[in-house]
């Protein structure tokens, strides 16, 4: 019989982004012994590449905005399939979390009276996002970082969890691998906290990095748990187009939020053109409007440009298909005309853009200061996740909790720029709280050994396979083509059909792909494991797809162009079988308490 | 499409070699590119980290043609293609397995040095108010996406190997942002005089060079870093009017 080391720990957390590290902190504050355990370094994870800001009803820039307005903002931005519990604690809670960061060493950017300073962002009302000029992701995680690890916190960098084990119904801890060294480790555990962010990576072009495979949704899963909205994916609408190997690689929002303008070949401001209803009394009809929007103008609306993420793709690719495009498949985005109205454009761009100014200049050749950018939609954030109940974040599975990217509820069917990390401090430190306390009153619990050893079987597996069959790289590939092509932007139900069926035929290739070399530092065996993660999140999004015929935020059907009352009733519920097939459920909406149903009203 | 020749590190701590591969280049391509596309397409197991691949994370430093650098902000185009490029693991931190170091000291240095403590809020909303002035130098240092490129360059740890008794550049502007952020009480002056070593650097300013994030390593913190330690060491009135303060 195989032995394993083993650690103990009474929470377990295994991711280390916003939410991950946010959630540890809580945890340790409870007086529990707690892990942490993450596929990268410490300081690496995609949290550390959010750009715009956090969202937080702090009211510093604009007095009117409160809770009550950041909360209406959600639930309108994620077209009221959102779980409103979530969306309220979260527009309650976030301006402490913000101060706690600062408190904890985090700089943000001032205003004039020396208070923390917030920029515009689509579908937010007021000035609400605190940042450090585009890199607040950084801001946010090295506080954190630098914080956590003054708070006893045993992190374990570089290991992945390949599957999570049970004693009964309850959670029992995680298998993982080194990636370092290729070796096994054993985490028994009293509660576990999924923190593990996107799926970024079942697209060909996406924002997310290689660590956005969707394993937390697929351990959940795998463990019992049920994934919600899997249908809803966001496609940021500003990814660098150009040149191919950036391709995908985000363009913050706050360049609009700055005054950048989008604008097709013949240089016409297409998004004037088609704005939704329910944001008409809101958006500029003019374009001097929305540039005093952008400098502060409290009495003007905003432009269209900073419509909800989800509109502002979709009118891109409108023009593209309709061969209004830039000459590498995109749109142009101009910041540089802001010259016309600022003295020093050049020096202010770089001021408030550094990153941009920096990445464009290094990458692609180009001063975003005097020439306007190409970008076209990138894959850039999942709404979907696991199913959690809102004040604890627990799931289904007693013991087995999730937070940040991986868990769902608050955005519905879009989320809005700067309410991720937002979501992160929010709901990472709920998760930490109730963990902790489920832990204090829990008993130890049991490993199975042969649990154990069939993890263990199953990730070595690869290893005793024949290598001929195409290497895991080109599975990943042909599935990254296919969710691109099939379960896009714009989707129709023939085709999401067929990416049901692509995605099992590559399910079956999955499961027979070896490898070859040995188990220290291996991408390749890392990519063969990781493939049955992005199949599960992919026949899930596929199968979420297909049931709502309808189009609501990141969903569209070009065969349902539009949203249909039926369907604002309820959120599509994913679990497995127990014969291992996924079973999809519509779960009716909790219906919302009338003291937010009237806060709604009045912010319409 | 013109082609690229690569001399890639492949070996572990027990020793290794350079090896020969060739790729194509498409437009626009960086040094990071090049290695996933070998490892796509013939050598798996090449071993190099990344996460962001937009110098946002860190992750990916290495030595290109003996320098250190990022290799997702690196371009074909910046780099001669009429002889092979070479690609090698960072020197100062011990070798895990091809370009991929053993950087945990980094943490562990990090974990000696006093953490933030504020003072009191003070402003009636129970937070602070700080000038914009006031936090851009802290702010310049809080750029800093660990890529321990300064460390690796640093001669006092990469030639000297003074790893037990040198913090580093980069622990250099960690301190100092610590120290000069506004809301700060801590005092981290004589740790890093008796413990962190900061009389080790003899300002070649290296680190300042290889910095990607284009911090002013040297003339910002460092330096300012040193007078703290003169005045506060070496000035007998301030030590003895210290030692009356109690
Ligand atoms: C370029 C970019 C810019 C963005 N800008 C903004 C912005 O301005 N404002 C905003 O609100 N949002 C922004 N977002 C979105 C936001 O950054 C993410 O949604 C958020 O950071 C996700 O955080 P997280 O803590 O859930 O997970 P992540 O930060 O993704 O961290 C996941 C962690 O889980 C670990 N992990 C994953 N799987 C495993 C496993 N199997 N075993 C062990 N560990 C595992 C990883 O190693 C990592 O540590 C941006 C996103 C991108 C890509
Ligand atoms: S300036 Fe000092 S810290 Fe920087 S490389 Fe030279 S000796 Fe090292
Ligand atoms: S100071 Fe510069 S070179 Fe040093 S670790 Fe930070 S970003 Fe890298
Ligand atoms: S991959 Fe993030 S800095 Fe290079």
């Amino acid at each position: 019989m195989p032995e394993f080391e083993t650690l103990e720990h009474d929470v377990l957390v295994i991711g280390a982004g916003g939410a991950g590290l946010r959630a540890a902190i809580e945890a340790a504050a409870a007086g529990v012994r707690v892990g942490l355990v993450c596929k990268s370094l410490l300081g690496k994870a995609h949290t550390v590449m959010a750009e715009g800001g956090i969202a937080a009803a702090l009211a510093n820039v604009d007095e009117r905005d409160s809770w009550k307005v950041h909360f209406a903002d959600t639930m309108r931005g994620g077209q009221y399939v959102n779980n409103w519990r979530m969306a309220e604690l979260h527009a309650k809670e976030a301006p402490d979390r913000v101060r706690e960061l600062e408190a904890w060493g985090a700089l943000f950017d001032r205003t004039k009276d020396g208070k923390i300073l917030q920029r515009n962002f689509g579908g937010h009302r007021y000035p609400r996002l605190a940042h450090v000029g585009d890199r607040t992701g950084l801001e946010l995680i090295r506080t954190l970082q630098d914080h956590g690890i003054h708070q006893g916190i045993d992190v374990h960098m570089e290991w992945t969890v390949v599957s999570l084990l049970k004693d009964g119904e309850r959670i029992a801890g995680v298998f993982a691998y080194s990636r370092e060294r290729g070796q096994f480790k054993v985490f028994r555990a009293k509660a576990v906290i999924l923190a593990t962010g996107g799926i970024g990576r079942a697209y060909k072009i996406t924002s997310n990095s290689w660590e956005g495979t969707g394993d937390g949704h697929t351990l959940a899963y795998d463990a019992g748990a049920e994934l919600i909205d899997m249908e809803f994916v966001q496609f940021h609408p500003t990814g660098m187009v150009w040149p191919p190997s950036v391709r995908g690689i985000l363009v913050t929002e706050g360049v609009r939020g700055e005054g950048g303008v989008l604008r097709n070949k013949d240089g016409k401001r297409f998004m004037f053109d088609d704005i939704p209803e329910n944001y008409r009394s809101q958006t500029a009809d003019n374009e001097e409007e929305g540039w005093r929007y952008t400098q502060g103008d409290k009495n003007a609306r905003r432009p269209p440009e900073l419509l909800t993420r989800d509109h502002v793709a979709r009118c891109i690719n409108r023009e593209v298909k309709a061969g209004r495009g830039s000459p590498h498949g995109g749109v142009f985005l101009d910041i540089s005309w802001i010259k016309e109205k600022l003295p020093n454009a050049q020096e202010h761009i770089k001021k408030k853009l550094p990153s941009m100014y920096h990445q464009f200049k290094k990458l692609a050749d180009l001063d975003i200061t005097k020439e306007p950018m190409e970008i076209g939609p990138t894959t850039h954030y999942v709404m979907g996740g696991v199913r959690v109940d809102a004040d604890s974040q627990m799931s289904r599975v007693p013991g087995l909790f999730a937070a940040g990217e991986c868990a769902a509820g608050i955005n519905g069917a879009n989320r809005l720029g700067g309410n991720s990390l937002s979501d992160l401090l929010v709901f990472g430190r709920r998760a930490g709280e109730y963990a902790a306390k489920f832990a204090q009153s829990a008993k130890n619990p049991t490993l199975d050994q042969q649990q154990l050893e069939s993890a263990a079987r199953a990730a070595l597996a690869p290893f005793d396979r024949p290598t001929d069959g195409g290497g895991p790289f080109q599975i990943q590939y042909e599935l990254q083509e296919m969710m691109q092509d099939l379960v896009g932007i714009v989707r129709r139900e023939d085709e999401l059909v067929r990416a049901v069926e692509g995605v099992q035929r590559l399910q079956k290739r999955a499961a027979a792909v070896g490898v070859s070399g040995n188990r220290e530092y291996n991408p390749g065996w890392h990519t063969a494991l990781d493939l049955h993660n992005l199949l599960t999140v992919s026949e899930a999004i596929g199968r979420a797809a297909i049931e709502r015929k309808e189009s609501r935020g990141g969903h569209f059907r070009d065969d349902f162009p539009d949203k249909d009352p039926q369907y604002a009733t309820f959120n599509t519920v994913l679990a497995r079988a127990p014969d291992g097939s996924m079973k999809l459920r519509r779960e009716p909406l909790i219906p919302m308490p009338p003291e937010l149903k009237q806060v709604i009203e009045e912010m319409k | 499409m013109p082609n690229a020749n690569f001399k890639v590190w492949r070996g572990d701590a027990k020793g290794g070699a350079f090896k020969d591969y060739s790729t194509d280049v498409s437009e626009g391509m960086v040094v990071l590119d090049a290695i996933h596309k070998i490892q796509a397409d013939s050598a798996n197991d090449l071993a190099c980290r990344w996460n962001c691949k937009a110098g946002k994370c860190g992750s990916c430093s290495a030595e290109i043609n003996g320098k250190p650098k990022l290799m997702c902000m690196t371009r074909m185009a910046d780099l001669p293609l009429d002889r092979p490029i070479t690609v090698e693991p960072m020197k100062t931190f011990p070798l895990i397995k091809d370009l991929v170091t053993d950087v945990s000291w980094n943490y562990a240095v990090k974990k000696t040095i006093k953490g933030f403590a504020p003072r009191k809020p003070d402003a009636p909303d129970g937070t602070w108010r700080m000038q914009q002035d006031d936090i851009e130098r802290p702010q310049e240092f809080r750029k800093c996406i660990e890529c321990f490129l300064c460390q690796d360059v640093c001669h006092v740890l990469r030639d000297h190997h003074l790893h037990d008794k040198f913090i580093g550049p980069r622990f250099l502007i960690y301190t100092a942002q610590l120290e000069m952020n506004p809301l700060d009480t801590g005092d981290r002056v004589p740790d890093l005089k008796h413990e962190h070593g900061i009389g080790f650097c003899n300002i070649t300013k290296c680190c300042t060079k290889v910095c990607p994030e284009e911090i002013t390593i040297t003339d910002n913190a460092i330096i300012p870093l040193k007078e703290r330690v003169v005045d506060r060491m070496y000035d007998p009135l301030t030590k003895l009017l210290r030692v009356l303060k109690g």
